[in-house]
Formats: C-alpha cells, sequence, structure tokens
C-alpha cells in the first residue's frame, strides 16, 4: 500500500513507449485467416449466384421471359416441351398456404403461451422439444405425409384424394414450420419490457388483455419477420413436398391432387443426371434462380424486420 | 383503535369485492386455446415417433445393419442400408472436418475482431443470416454447377457432398458460435489485455475455453441437420443405386435419408417397412446427438 513505485521521488520516470513494442506478424497473420473464414459466407452467396447465371441466360435465350412467367403449361422434359412456370409456382404456393395457414396460428399461440403464461420449468421442458420437432429430417416428414396421412385423407374422402395430394405434405409441413414460428416469436415476445406489461395490468387488464393487447403488438414486427421467415422456408422446402404432392405439375388449387413445386422439379430434373450441354439442364437452373430471388426478398425483408424491434427495445 | 377497525373494515370489504370479481369466461377459454395448440405441437411429435416406431420395429434386425440395399422385391425382407450408414459417416466426418475449423474462425472474427462500424463486416453479418434461410436445394443447385462440375470438377463424391452440406450448415454454425463467444463476459478480455497478453493470446488462453461447451453444442446441432439432409444430395449423385460401402473421399456414395428417399418411391409393402426401420436408425442418431447437445449445454453452461 505505501508502495506505489519503485521510482525515487522527484527523479525522472524512466521512458516508456506505450505503444507497440516490435510489429507482431503473427497477431496479423491470424487476422488476415480469420477474415478470409468470415469472407467464406460472402463468397458463397456470390458462387449461388454464379452458378446461377449462366446457365439462366442459356435459358432465356430460347424461351421468352413473359412466357416463362405467364405460361399455364410445363412440361420441360417432354416433347414438345412447355416452359410455362406458373403450375409450379401453383403447387408451391398452394401447400404453403395450407402449411403456413395452420402453423402460424398455433405457433403463435406457443409462443404466447410460453412468453406469457408457462412458469419457467414448464417453458425449459417444451421448447428442448419444439426443438426437436423441428430437427426431424424432412424426407421423415415426406414419407409420414405419403404413408401415413394420405391413407387418413382417403378413408375420409376415398374418391377424391390422390395418393399424391398438397393436402398431406401441407399439413406436415404445418408441423414442421410451428417451431420456427414459435420461437422466433417468442423471442420478439421476451424482447417486449416488463414495464410495458406492468402498464397493462396497473390499468385493471387481464391476463388476456395483456397478451393480446399490449405484448403481440409491442412485438409485432418480430411477429411477422416469423411469419416471413415460415413462408421463405416452406416455398424453398424440398423434400416434403417431392414424396408428398409427386411431380407432375398442375396449373390448380385444388389441394387433392397430385402436383409439383419449384424445388420439388429442381430435385426431379437434378437428380436425373442431364447432360450439363443439354437445354434441359437449364431449366434447373432457371427454376433454381427464380426460387432463390423469392426466397432471398423474402429472408431479407424478415431480417430488416428483426432488426427494427431490436432497435426498439435492446 | 378506532383507526385499526376502519383498516380492517376497508381489507374486508376490499377481499368481498375482489372475491366477487370472477374472471371472465374469455380468460379461462384463451389459456385453454393455448394450451391445445402446444399440447397439438407435442402430439403430433409422440403420434410421428410412435408411428414409426411402430411400423419399422419388426425390421429392425441385424440385417438393416449388415445388409446392402436391394431393387428386387423379392430380396427386400433381407435387404439393409449399411452403404447409406457408411455412406452417412464418411459424408458428416468430412463436413465436420470442413465446417468445424471455419466457422468458428469466422465467428472469431465478427465477434472479436469486426467493428459493426465498417460496412464489409455488416455485409458479412446480413449475408450469413440470409444465407441461413436459403432453402437447401439451392445449395444443391450452386454445387452442381461449380463443385461436381468444372470448375472444381470433383464429381458426384463424398467429398463433394461434405463441401456442400459444410457450406448448408456454416450459417448455423457461425451464428450458434457467435452467441457462445459473446457470452463470455468483457472483463475477462480486460483482465488478460491487462496483464499483457496480446489480442489472439487473450482469445486462445482465455475466451475459447469458456466459449467450448456452447460452441460445441451448436456444433453439434448444426451437424445434426446436415446428417437429415437430403434434398442438395439428390442433384450430387447420391441417389445412385449404390451397393457398397464409401472407399474414400472420392468414391461414389449414398446417406440414409437418400435411401429413405428411394424406399418412399417405391409403393410395394417390404420396401416401406424398410424405410420405416431405416428412419428408426436415422432418428436415433439425431436422437442421440440431440440429447448429447442439450447435456452439455446444460451441465458445463456458465452464468455470469
Amino acid at each position: 500500500m505505501s508502495v506505489t513505485t519503485s521510482t525515487v521521488p522527484g527523479a525522472a520516470p524512466p521512458r516508456r513507449s506505450l505503444g507497440r513494442s516490435r510489429p507482431r506478424y503473427g497477431e496479423a497473420a491470424i487476422k488476415v485467416v480469420l477474415v478470409a473464414a468470415a469472407t467464406l459466407s460472402v463468397a458463397t452467396t456470390i458462387a449461388i449466384v454464379i452458378s446461377l447465371i449462366p446457365p439462366t441466360v442459356r435459358f432465356f435465350d430460347k424461351v421468352d421471359v413473359g412466357d416463362f412467367l405467364g405460361g399455364t403449361r410445363w412440361a420441360a422434359l417432354f416433347k414438345p416441351p412447355a416452359y410455362g412456370v406458373l403450375p409450379l409456382v401453383s403447387g408451391t404456393l398452394l401447400v404453403t398456404a395450407i402449411a403456413v395457414a395452420i402453423a402460424v396460428p398455433i405457433g403463435l399461440a406457443t409462443a404466447v403461451y410460453l412468453s406469457e403464461y408457462a412458469h419457467p420449468r414448464v417453458r425449459r421442458t417444451i421448447k428442448p422439444v419444439l426443438e426437436v420437432l423441428a430437427g426431424i429430417p424432412t424426407v421423415v416428414f415426406g414419407f409420414f405425409a405419403l404413408y401415413a396421412i394420405t391413407p387418413l385423407l382417403q378413408d375420409w374422402l376415398p374418391w377424391a384424394v390422390e395418393p399424391r395430394n398438397a393436402l398431406a405434405p401441407g399439413l406436415v409441413m404445418a408441423v414442421l414450420l410451428i417451431p420456427t414460428v414459435a420461437s422466433l416469436s417468442e423471442d420478439a415476445m421476451a424482447a417486449v419490457p416488463m414495464e410495458l406489461r406492468d402498464g397493462g395490468y396497473a390499468l385493471g387488464s387481464s391476463r388476456m388483455l395483456v397478451a393480446l393487447r399490449v405484448v403481440v403488438p409491442a412485438a409485432f414486427s418480430g411477429i411477422v419477420a416469423a411469419v416471413i421467415l415460415a413462408i421463405s422456408r416452406a416455398i424453398g422446402e424440398t423434400m416434403i413436398v417431392y414424396i408428398g404432392l409427386g411431380a407432375k405439375p398442375t396449373f390448380t388449387a385444388n389441394p387433392l391432387v397430385e402436383g409439383e413445386t419449384m424445388a420439388a422439379y429442381i430435385a426431379q430434373a437434378g437428380s436425373g443426371d442431364l447432360p450439363v450441354s443439354s437445354f434441359d439442364y437449364t431449366t434447373i437452373f432457371a427454376v433454381g434462380t427464380l426460387l432463390f430471388a423469392i426466397t432471398f426478398a423474402m429472408n431479407a425483408i424478415s431480417i430488416r424486420l428483426v432488426r427494427k424491434y431490436r432497435e426498439v427495445y435492446e | 383503535m378506532t383507526a385499526d377497525a376502519h383498516a380492517a373494515a376497508a381489507r374486508a370489504a376490499v377481499q368481498r369485492s375482489l372475491a366477487g370479481q370472477r374472471r371472465p369466461l374469455r380468460e379461462y377459454v384463451f389459456h385453454l386455446a393455448l394450451l391445445v395448440s402446444v399440447a397439438l405441437a407435442l402430439a403430433f411429435l409422440v403420434a410421428l415417433l410412435s408411428y414409426v416406431v411402430v411400423h419399422g420395429w419388426d425390421r429392425l434386425d441385424a440385417n438393416l445393419f449388415l445388409n446392402q440395399p436391394t431393387a428386387l422385391l423379392r430380396r427386400i425382407d433381407e435387404a439393409g442400408v449399411q452403404s447409406a450408414i457408411f455412406g452417412t459417416l464418411w459424408v458428416i466426418s468430412l463436413t465436420a472436418l470442413f465446417c468445424i475449423p471455419t466457422g468458428v474462425l469466422a465467428a472469431i472474427y465478427l465477434e472479436e475482431y469486426g467493428r459493426r462500424e465498417m460496412w464489409f463486416n455488416r455485409l458479412i453479418e446480413l449475408n450469413i443470416q440470409n444465407l441461413a434461410a436459403v432453402p437447401s436445394i439451392v445449395y444443391g443447385i450452386l454445387a452442381l454447377g461449380l463443385i461436381a462440375r468444372p470448375p472444381l470438377n470433383l464429381g458426384f463424391t463424398v467429398i463433394t457432398a461434405a463441401l456442400t452440406l459444410s457450406l448448408l450448415v456454416l450459417p448455423i454454425l457461425i451464428i450458434s458460435s457467435r452467441e457462445a463467444i459473446r457470452a463470455v463476459p468483457n472483463s475477462i478480455r480486460d483482465g488478460s489485455l491487462a496483464l499483457g497478453a496480446t489480442q489472439w493470446q487473450t482469445i486462445r488462453r482465455q475466451v475459447l475455453p469458456v466459449a467450448v461447451p456452447g460452441i460445441a453444442t451448436g456444433t453439434i446441432l448444426a451437424l445434426s441437420r446436415a446428417i437429415g439432409e437430403a434434398a442438395p444430395l439428390l442433384l450430387l449423385g447420391a441417389v445412385q443405386f449404390v451397393t457398397f460401402n464409401p472407399s474414400g473421399p472420392d468414391s461414389s456414395y449414398t446417406v440414409l435419408p437418400i435411401q429413405i428417399f428411394n424406399l418412399a418411391t417405391r409403393p410395394q409393402e417390404g420396401f416401406r417397412t424398410l424405410g420405416w426401420a431405416a428412419i428408426i436408425v436415422l432418428l436415433a442418431i439425431l436422437l442421440l446427438m440431440n440429447s448429447v447437445a442439450i447435456a452439455v449445454r446444460n451441465r458445463y453452461q456458465k452464468r455470469w
């Protein structure tokens, strides 16, 4: 306590530079390696774009963009071919609509329950179970849709339900989306400050009113982000729809007949080992570009919304 | 005395009026609706697992692990999925080898070095979040166009599959590793730097050892995602009929999810049953990995 300095009082302190004593090449080299690892993610995005563009350009050399986006018949691998992408889009939207219509209410209710009602111990039990549900491979869900759900539907409506249909994969995909919706919206609800809830209770609101009129509106941008991300996942999901919905492009809104989605077409044509030089090969990339553009835009919107609520409350 | 009596009377009056105020019915209905929703999700999980086990249990025998797949209906009762099990092991080992170092290094950069004011770092961050939600089939297209075919030209091999799955799970791995590194309190870094350690020494000797359990949990979950992934591998030759175990990184291969997909394309009962049995094996591996991840998290996670 008494010894604070080793120098004699009054004498000039020894000169010591506080700057860097010698260059540290090792540190600099490590930083370069780290930057390279982080840059790989940007490189991945660029690589996706690079892989998509040349074949897509080749595709649109022969097919008119308007015919592609507006055509209602898709028969790319047949003769005579037809390159109207709308049947694939309608198949995608049909399954997505069924899945999202079920997953959003249930996922939101689960999030409200976990964030506003559940005892912490209950929450700690349920969340890992939801994680397990989210971790089940989609090929298993597809198998389940085809061999467990569809036969059930056929028992109820034997005259209308085809062996491959949009309803069964839609129902199963809803279950896949519930953990996505629930966990992201619960994050948003957990970020709502306690003071807002206390204010609601102080004004005499019940638990339900606080949940529905305070917490949900305050977490709204996060909830919308969760829903958009769920839609994006549903649009890009492959195995469930390839197995459950089939590979027959159909321009219809009937959920009981066979169809095909964009992702399923990519899987179907891509697993056929088409020659690189063939025109059929480019159809994979044209549909892929459309799928990538749609999901990339939706993800970007979702990320922006998440940032917004984080900025407000954190 | 009188003040106390007044207070007691007031208290009794308040209690009476509060007791009389029932919660309206809609409160109970709402609470019930929430419980039903949660129960539905959990019930589906139970239904799925029990359905799989009931239908696949009889085929969960030694043949499943010892024999190779077959396309012949008359041999289906003795067929197995050995090549797929070995293929999955090969692909996942290489995936881990590629993605763990890259993911952890990228996470270290973003948390410890990258300043958020720089546009480049914000770009990387935004890009990683977006990549995490890009459909897996798009990674298949990327690999088909650039890895399996020229310029990399690695063919339809184990190594192509591993590289593809690495790119696919890298965003997940980076996001979870960053969370683990961020959870290490700054006081530890400051203490180390104040004692004269360089930035890398601080990271290597103080930050990483504390963050390892969190990183391990995230890594296991990312790899379990890779194990179950089938869509990109459909484009990368895994769907070929493979009845031999991979001999090395440049060998052709198949994996369990793809084998399950193949079995789903055959309508006969024998193929279907083998499919349920293969699903049990796949789910058992994943549940095991999940429980290890949760155990690591609960056992080693420190609260600061």
